[in-house]
């Protein structure tokens, strides 16, 4: 077992923590919680490079692949050019390799650079950098849009019905239950199998609209015990309405419950959409996602393994990066959790005593 | 209450489905000039004329009918009895998804377990960061990724089984690192237990690299009973303690009985040998463990017994794996198999000829090798993040520290006062969790090419087929709201200060 602390450091320790809150917020506490989750950080870098890389290369675009609005972004080809099959850095009887070439000149000879198709070509001479981050974008906009949805959704159930209980409660918590009996997959394919090929946006709300219970659940307990509160009370006998108290005295106290849970929320939805596309029933050909690029492919996984990683590596990158990024949050929000003392805080803070 | 839940969830998916699903939408483009004859049968058949909350009632008939022996899940389009193809399609997936369930929570609460003991260690951030790696993982890319490195590169090994150095070395290092870290201690005894581990790692593998024993496996009656007496040293170590001689010999005698039948229980090994005859030799087992537990020891005799049971089986368990590695070699040599043995999809081999109880077991155990690695991969993680908050929450109870100050063994403290409470809250995700695995199987079964429930619920989607996916969905959902109901009362009888209802 870990050493056993003596009376005396655990004093010290304390007035480190007391030191360090000393004046600030609880939102500031909290915020500078996160700033020094090395994860969590690392992680909020990863995913914002990501998405604004995805963005940027595939431009935006909203609706199904027919009828779509787009911007344009910065790589030359789009999904549906087809180019002539290269087999530049191939090896023997390949065609269409990943042209990237990450090592320097010193290692294998030639120098670093992207190439013409830097993550090669599919089968028909596509260029799958463009397929990839197409993909990419329509994933991460499902689930931004699943995301919010379930968040909105969850709150307002979870807040009304835990803040007015009684009949409204009842019924709006059997609802939770009739959704949350059937498991994620179910309701996601049979939305998916009728509205995939309306498009990404749509796909995402219709499944948004199904994602709401495990949230609503969470902040209808946060409620319930919240409104039981001397603050709340206070409120109340100052003459606040409902809707102040629910939106300026409870919400505030919860949201921390409420971040956390939404970005497992999203963690959870990246792989869905993915798991959907995968099995055909979500995102559909000419619309490409991640999950329905791997599905696509993975026949050809033995001769041409590049069509195969890439959107899987981006799948894990994104789901990674918010898995702990909602790790840094709970960390954050959490009263009980203390940060780690370490040996060289304990010697600052007995020359900062000594000095004193 | 439960039963209610039932009724909504299935009259708001059979809503959803049937508005969301067009079973016309194939005749509508047809131009057979029968067209709308064939339109017209399938809205007689399918009752189409009929809006779905009504539709639902007369499917709700056919379930309730059930209670009067009348079970009725309607026909599939395709003129098959939907609940005959549910009980084909069950047995397959619970085979499926039973092994790769228990596995994760075993190794899932064994790891977190560790790594709450050592928090903060290098070990604890490692399991940590791995955890979340899994959880990421999509199941249908890992397992496209096992099926080509696992089965097919191990295969390729197969027809040579000689380590390389660098592997032989890199897996000897992992080991080193794995132990020494687990282990824990100061920093000498850590580089100790590392070079330990290391060595010992690296002269087994090349001694077994050296005689071709990935070939042709088998443990022998000596490593056998080496392993028994492991198992009994370990079991009594994290049950009763070593200083309880008592239990400890109960344990060992198992052991060395377990040795003494090695050879006479090869004989009842044949080829005709039996799932019955299986069952026999379990509960003989079992009773040899009681038995020993009982005449151990006079104090303490539940723990006693417990333990010399779990020996008893664990030893018979390794006795049943080594008669099935025997086995490999003359498999692998047969037609059906042609030296790849681990296969990549399907439930068993068709070639094989039936009638040799070894081969079949063997053959079934091997495809559900890689589908269960793939799902314990994707269930593991949530198992290690929740066993070890549950226990670091449990280690901070006031009477952990009552427990250590009234001076009882780290052991009896960590395994009797932590562990034990620490498991209640984990009632609850393993519920729910074997319900989801089912939804999880969906994936896995296409992707390894298995004909269970997640299969029928592809055809059923993809077919437009509302009785079918009303079937699929009817099975899930009552697993899921039972696991509940049984999580619920497991919470109670694990934790009396939990009384449900008024």
């Amino acid at each position: 077992m870990a050493k056993k602390k003596t009376a005396p450091a655990v004093a010290g320790e304390n007035a480190i923590e007391l030191q360090e809150t000393a004046g600030l917020s609880q939102n500031q506490i909290v915020f500078r919680r996160f700033l020094r989750h090395r994860a969590a950080m690392i992680s909020v870098i990863g995913l914002l490079f990501i998405v604004l890389f995805v963005f940027s290369a595939a431009g935006l675009r909203f609706g199904s692949e027919r009828n779509a609005a787009t911007t344009p972004g910065w790589w030359p080809y789009s999904i549906t050019d087809i180019a002539d099959m290269s087999s530049e850095n191939c090896a023997e009887g390949l065609v269409g390799c990943p042209t990237l070439d990450v090592l320097p000149a010193f290692i294998d000879g030639t120098g670093m650079g992207l190439g013409k198709h830097p993550f090669g070509q599919d089968d028909i001479g596509r260029d799958y950098f463009a397929l990839v981050m197409r993909g990419a974008e329509q994933s991460i906009q499902i689930m931004l849009i699943i995301g919010s949805i379930g968040a909105l959704l969850g709150t307002v159930i979870g807040a009304i019905s835990g803040f007015f209980r009684g009949w409204i409660d009842a019924v709006l918590m059997r609802l939770t239950d009739f959704i949350i009996t059937v498991p994620t997959l179910i309701i996601g394919a049979v939305i998916g199998h009728r509205v995939g090929n309306l498009g990404v946006t749509l796909l995402g709300v219709f499944l948004g609209l199904f994602a709401w219970t495990g949230l609503s659940r969470l902040v209808r307990g946060e409620f319930l015990s919240l409104r039981e509160r001397e603050f709340v009370d206070a409120a109340r006998v100052a003459g606040a309405s409902n809707r102040r108290i629910i939106f300026k005295h409870i919400l505030p106290n919860a949201v921390g419950v409420i971040i956390v849970s939404v970005t497992l929320l999203m963690s959870g939805a990246i792989l869905l959409e993915t798991g959907l596309s995968y099995l055909g029933f979500g995102v559909v050909s000419p619309d490409v996602s991640l999950g329905s690029l791997i599905s696509q492919y993975q026949t050809s996984f033995s001769v041409r393994p590049w069509l195969f990683w890439w959107p899987g590596f981006l799948i894990v990158a994104i789901a990674l990066c918010i898995n702990f990024i909602g790790d840094g949050l709970r960390d954050a929000f959490d009263p009980r959790q203390k940060r780690r003392i370490t040996k060289r805080d304990l010697v600052k803070a007995d020359k900062a005593s000594k000095d004193a | 209450m439960l039963f209610v839940i039932l009724l909504g969830s299935s009259f708001l998916i059979y809503n959803l489905a049937a508005i969301a699903s067009d079973p016309l939408e194939e005749l509508r483009v047809s131009s057979d000039p029968k067209v709308k004859q064939q339109i017209l049968v399938l809205i007689r058949d399918l009752q189409l004329n009929v809006p779905p909350p009504l539709r639902y009632f007369n499917w709700l008939k056919g379930v309730l009918g059930g209670f009067v022996g009348d079970f009725n899940l309607g026909l599939t389009r395709s003129h098959e009895s939907v609940a005959d193809a549910i009980g084909h399609a069950i047995p397959i997936s619970i085979r499926l998804v039973l092994g790769a369930t228990i596995l994760a929570i075993v190794l899932g609460i064994t790891v977190g377990i560790v790594t709450a003991l050592r928090q903060y260690s290098k070990f604890d951030y490692a399991m940590t960061f791995l955890s979340f790696l899994f959880f990421s993982l999509p199941i249908f890319w890992v397992a496209v990724l096992l099926k080509e490195y696992l089965a097919i590169g191990f295969n390729d090994f197969l027809a040579d089984p000689v380590l390389s150095w660098p592997w032989l070395l890199g897996l000897s290092v992992f080991a080193g690192v794995f132990w020494s870290s687990v282990l824990g201690g100061s920093r000498s005894q850590v580089f100790l237990k590392f070079g330990i581990a290391f060595s010992a790692n690296a002269l087994v593998l090349f001694l077994l690299s050296e005689t071709h024993w990935f070939a042709q496996p088998a443990l022998g009656p000596l490593v056998v009973f080496a392993m028994s007496l492991g198992v009994a040293f370990v079991v009594t170590h994290l049950s009763v303690g070593l200083s309880n001689r008592k239990v400890l010999y109960g344990s060992l005698s198992v052991s060395v009985l377990g040795f003494a039948l090695y050879l006479p229980v090869q004989q009842l090994f044949t080829k005709q040998f039996s799932d019955l005859t299986l069952w026999g030799l379990f509960a003989a087992s079992l009773l040899v463990g009681i038995t020993a537990g009982y005449f151990s020891t006079k104090i303490d005799r539940g723990a006693a017994i417990r333990t010399t049971s779990l020996v008893a089986l664990l030893t018979f368990g390794i006795i049943y794996v080594d008669r099935l590695m025997r086995t490999w070699k003359s498999y692998s040599e047969t037609d059906a198999i042609n030296y790849r043995p681990v296969p990549t999809v399907g439930e068993a081999n068709s070639l094989l000829e039936p009638g040799n109880y070894w081969f079949t077991t063997l053959d079934s155990a091997l495809h559900l090798f890689l589908p269960t690695v793939a799902l314990t991969i994707i269930s593991f993680a949530g198992y290690v993040r929740f066993s070890r908050g549950s226990l670091l929450e449990v280690l901070n109870q006031d009477y952990i520290r009552t427990a250590r100050a009234k001076g009882l063994t780290e052991r009896t403290v960590i395994m009797r006062h932590a562990f034990r409470n620490a498991l209640i809250p984990l009632t609850t995700i393993i519920a729910a969790d074997f319900a989801g695995v089912i939804g999880g199987a969906i994936i896995t079964e296409r992707v390894f090419g298995w004909v269970g429930m997640g299969t029928l619920f592809n055809k059923a989607i993809g077919g437009q087929d509302l009785n079918l996916l009303m079937g699929v969905f009817f099975v899930t959902s009552s697993l899921a709201v039972l696991a509940n109901l049984v999580a619920d009362l497991l919470y109670s009888a694990l934790d009396p200060r939990i009384r449900i209802g008024k």
